[in-house]
């Protein structure tokens, strides 16, 4: 296939050879054009298609999709780290505010998790419970090294 | 001596301003006293912030915690190599840093350049001013790295565990250094848009700076994958993260550039194309400095909120609206001298290697800012994941590495198909076995686009090594050398285009260390006790005894306290024996009690990798330190007044506790093959960048000059 379409290109650039130079600018604009606009269509269209909502623990709680994946944002509640051999569990808490949800998570654990971090996790939830993908899990940097900036 | 570094930052803004005003008022008035003072300024600039760093690195030195940054950044216990990098870990210090690179960078081009391009240097040297006064005003007004505390803390706050990697002592000023270098041919191209003086005596000055910010940013680039890989114990090199894009996006669109200037230097083409390129490649380098600390995106690397995020938005803004308003207020004079002859020709392969170099980058940044575009667009955050990325960049990676195998080899304004049939026929036929050895011969048939890049690595090593061995050969003709003295002559007479296909050389390497880890890694976590073994890509591993280290920081990190696990490896006859461990840095606060704060710091994952040029075994671990607890509230109790040896001595026995009798720990081990080409990969193109960028020996322009003055004798007396 791929010799094919190989064929087909060298054939156009023997066609475009022959062509009155004007038309032959007219007609590479219009090739160099509609690839633009391809993939710029394939962009917008595959971004959108393969983008995950991100959400809150109270955002989950309000309106939520069953089974689709959401990207969660929030900090790890106090207390809640409970560890069952390869599987993690924890709650995530908003930002501010005390709505929280119990998260399931296994994979790697980034070194600075740590109980009341920013954390983000991908997965969806499922009877309350948010199963996280594995390796989705992303702590922000350490607020001991940051906090005085943050203010 | 804060007073005397903050003065230092004030008096440099007011040489800046100077410079600033001083170069344009010297442009426009044609008055050229006032352009070499304001050349002048800029080396006093250079001198009063290395000043300032001295000032502020030996604070770091000492640890004078009576300056803010030394408090947070750094401490007592923080190993000397690493108090000198906690400068640029910090939000202010990273100022600094740019704003010094950049006045030595520019002092440096305005000197070489004092002589020539008499037209464009007072602009340009405003424009740098310009430049170089924004991060000063950010670090006078705003962000001081010299501010004082009140009442100095007894210690640091240390620096960032993660951030105690040797790779991160050079990266930040690496990129950097990438960064700020691509502010010169930027400057330069605003005064030639200026002054109309759009040919190619830019580009020509400025050329090799491009060239070595690249490099540099490359070489940033490659080190920040390594620091992912050896420290972050994830084990991967690359993870689309918003910083790590915003670095990829200047050094695609320098690329562009690079490649592109050729083509106007030959062919008085892409005039438009090209100051449109060096724009939009410094544009996303201050975009990529700033990504660091807005906090805008969500990111590992965006360390916490930043203050500054509206003045950088503002500055970009203003660039972005300026460069645009300048190229379309030029486009009448920036018309091409010449047209396209021929889509076989060499200008049309670089303009076809600008595109996509150009699409990747737009598909880098729609991906990295599609959080923003999606809340604009649907009213809901959202982003894509390394998957989207992937499937994207992929077959643009593909047409990328192909045209750099087949570029070189196009000749300038058209070559016949015939003529470029003969010299891609051993090269595709080399493409040919290989995918013919790999499909038939190994299972790497599982993946196909692992076998087309393969196969496109192979063709680019083939055309490269057909190139020397066509050069060499034509050289022992001409000159009766022997071929390895003809080989070395060839590329010493010329670099630029030897460095230039070393780089591609190291492209493809590089590509296929990408190719094949990506596509064949085999990954696996388990929870395993002491005994316990399994097998990951032909390696037998068992878990032989666990590692519990007080007071022994032998990688120098800092860490009193590291756990972890001794496994031997066993591949037919190969024995190796790997030491992954977690380091434990004690907390600040006393909340955690006394001997509890040295195991609830933070914790970092040393993770320990089998190089090896077929394939690396990386393994990191994660010791259960939770049976422990019960001792660690004990000994809390019991010696929360205890001193510094009581508390030594307790740590010590907990440790032993953990070596006789460990928990099952958690491990990762990755096989991930020809990884190790990544890093090769990189070298070989950075070297041959360096190639491309080193001057011709003196002897042989002034032998060149001076053969160019006699002909213009002779055409000038009509001979």
């Amino acid at each position: 296939m791929r010799s094919a379409s190989l064929a087909v290109s060298v054939n156009a650039l023997v066609i475009m050879q022959a062509m009155d130079p004007s038309r032959k600018r007219r007609l590479r604009l219009v090739i160099a054009l509609s690839v633009a606009v391809l993939l710029a269509g394939a962009l917008v269209y595959t971004s959108f298609n393969a983008a995950t909502e991100a959400s809150t623990p109270s955002g989950l709680r309000s309106s939520v999709t069953p089974g689709k994946s959401y990207e969660l944002t929030g900090k790890v509640v106090k207390g809640s780290i409970d560890r069952h051999g390869e599987e993690l569990r924890f709650a995530i808490r908003d930002r501010d505010g005390s709505a929280s949800v119990p998260v399931v998570y296994t994979g790697v654990v980034p070194d600075p998790f740590r109980e009341g971090r920013e954390v983000i996790v991908s997965g969806a939830l499922e009877r309350g419970t948010f199963n996280a993908e594995r390796d989705s899990l992303v702590t922000k940097c350490p607020s001991k090294f940051t906090e005085d900036k943050q203010t | 001596m804060s007073g005397i570094g903050a003065a230092c930052l004030f008096v440099g803004l007011l040489c800046a301003a100077y410079a600033a005003i001083s170069g344009v008022y010297g442009g426009l008035s044609g008055r050229r006293q006032f352009v070499v003072s304001a050349r002048r300024a800029f080396y006093c600039l250079a001198a009063l912030l290395i000043g300032a760093t001295a000032i502020l690195q030996a604070a770091f030195l000492r640890s004078d915690f009576g300056y803010r940054l030394v408090a947070e950044g750094s401490s007592t216990d923080t190993p000397t190599f690493y108090k000198v990098t906690a400068m640029w870990a910090t939000q202010e210090g990273s100022l600094l840093l740019w704003a010094l690179l950049l006045s030595i960078f520019s002092s440096a081009v305005l000197f070489l350049t004092r002589d020539s391009l008499r037209a464009i240097t007072p602009y340009a040297t405003a424009v740098l001013a310009v430049v170089a006064g924004f991060f000063l005003l950010l670090t006078v007004v705003w962000v001081s790295p010299f501010d004082q505390l009140v009442q100095p803390p007894v210690e640091g706050s240390g620096l960032n565990p993660l951030l105690r990697h040797p790779a991160m002592m050079i990266h930040p000023p690496m990129l950097y250094t990438g960064y700020v270098g691509f502010a010169i041919p930027f400057a330069f191209a605003v005064g030639a848009l200026v002054t109309r003086s759009v040919g190619a005596d830019w580009i020509r000055a400025t050329r090799r700076f491009a060239l070595i910010a690249w490099t540099f940013l490359a070489a940033g680039i490659m080190l920040g994958a390594l620091w992912s890989y050896t420290e972050l114990g994830w084990g991967g090199y690359w993870a689309w993260d918003p910083v790590e894009n915003a670095s990829l996006m200047p050094w695609l669109t320098g690329t562009a550039f690079l490649h592109s200037i050729m083509v106007q230097e030959k062919r008085g083409m892409l005039k438009a194309w090209n100051v449109s390129l060096i724009c939009m490649t410094f544009i996303l380098s201050l975009m990529g400095t700033f990504l660091v600390r807005s906090g805008i995106l969500e990111s590992i690397h965006a360390f916490g909120a930043s203050t500054i995020g509206t003045q950088f938005l503002i500055f970009i803004a203003i660039v972005v609206l300026g460069s645009v308003a300048l190229v379309v207020w030029r486009l009448p004079d920036l018309r091409s001298t010449a047209r396209l002859d021929s889509l076989l020709s060499r200008e049309a392969f670089f303009l076809l290697n600008n595109l996509v170099l150009l699409a990747l980058a737009l598909v880098i940044f729609w991906g990295t800012f599609f959080p923003l575009i999606s809340e604009a667009v649907t009213g809901t955050e959202a982003s894509v994941g390394p998957p989207w990325f992937e499937r994207l960049v992929t077959p643009l990676a593909l047409v990328l590495v192909a045209l750099t195998a087949v570029g070189p080899m196009v000749a300038w304004r058209r070559v016949t198909p015939a003529g470029l049939r003969k010299v891609l026929v051993i090269p595709v036929a080399v493409a040919a076995v290989t995918a013919g050895a790999l499909l038939l011969g190994s299972d790497a048939g599982s993946s196909l686009t692992a076998v087309a890049m393969f196969c496109l690595v192979a063709f680019v090593l083939a055309v490269v090594t057909q190139e020397l061995w066509r050069g060499a050969s034509a050289r022992r003709v001409m000159t009766g050398e022997a071929w390895p003295r003809a080989l070395s002559s060839l590329i010493g007479r010329n670099r630029r285009r030897y460095g230039g296909y070393a780089a591609h050389a190291g492209l493809a390497v590089l590509m296929l260390g990408v190719a094949g880890s990506s596509a064949f890694a085999e990954q696996q976590d388990l929870r395993l006790a002491v005994g316990d073994s399994f097998r990951s890509g032909g390696w037998e591993i068992t878990y032989d005894r666990p590692i519990a280290r007080v007071g022994d920081d032998r990688a120098g990190t800092g860490a009193p306290i590291s756990f972890g696990a001794q496994l031997t490896a066993r591949r037919g006859d190969e024995f190796r024996t790997l030491r992954p461990s977690r380091n434990y840095y004690p907390a600040a606060g006393m909340e955690e009690g006394a001997i509890g704060r040295y195991f609830e710091g933070e914790a970092t994952s040393e993770v320990d990798v089998r190089w090896g040029l077929g394939g690396d075994l990386w393994t990191a671990v994660r010791p259960d330190i939770s049976s422990l607890r019960g001792s660690i509230e004990e000994a809390d109790r019991k010696f929360a007044e205890s001193d510094g040896d009581v508390r030594g001595l307790i740590i010590t026995a907990i440790a032993e506790q953990y070596r006789r009798s460990p928990p099952p720990a958690s491990f990762r081990a990755i096989s991930s093959p020809l990884v190790s080409w990544i890093w090769i990969g990189g070298g070989i193109l950075v070297l041959g960048a360096l190639l491309a960028a080193w001057p011709a020996p003196q002897a042989r322009m002034r032998r060149a000059r001076s053969l160019y003055r006699a002909r213009l004798g002779r055409d000038l007396t009509g001979a």
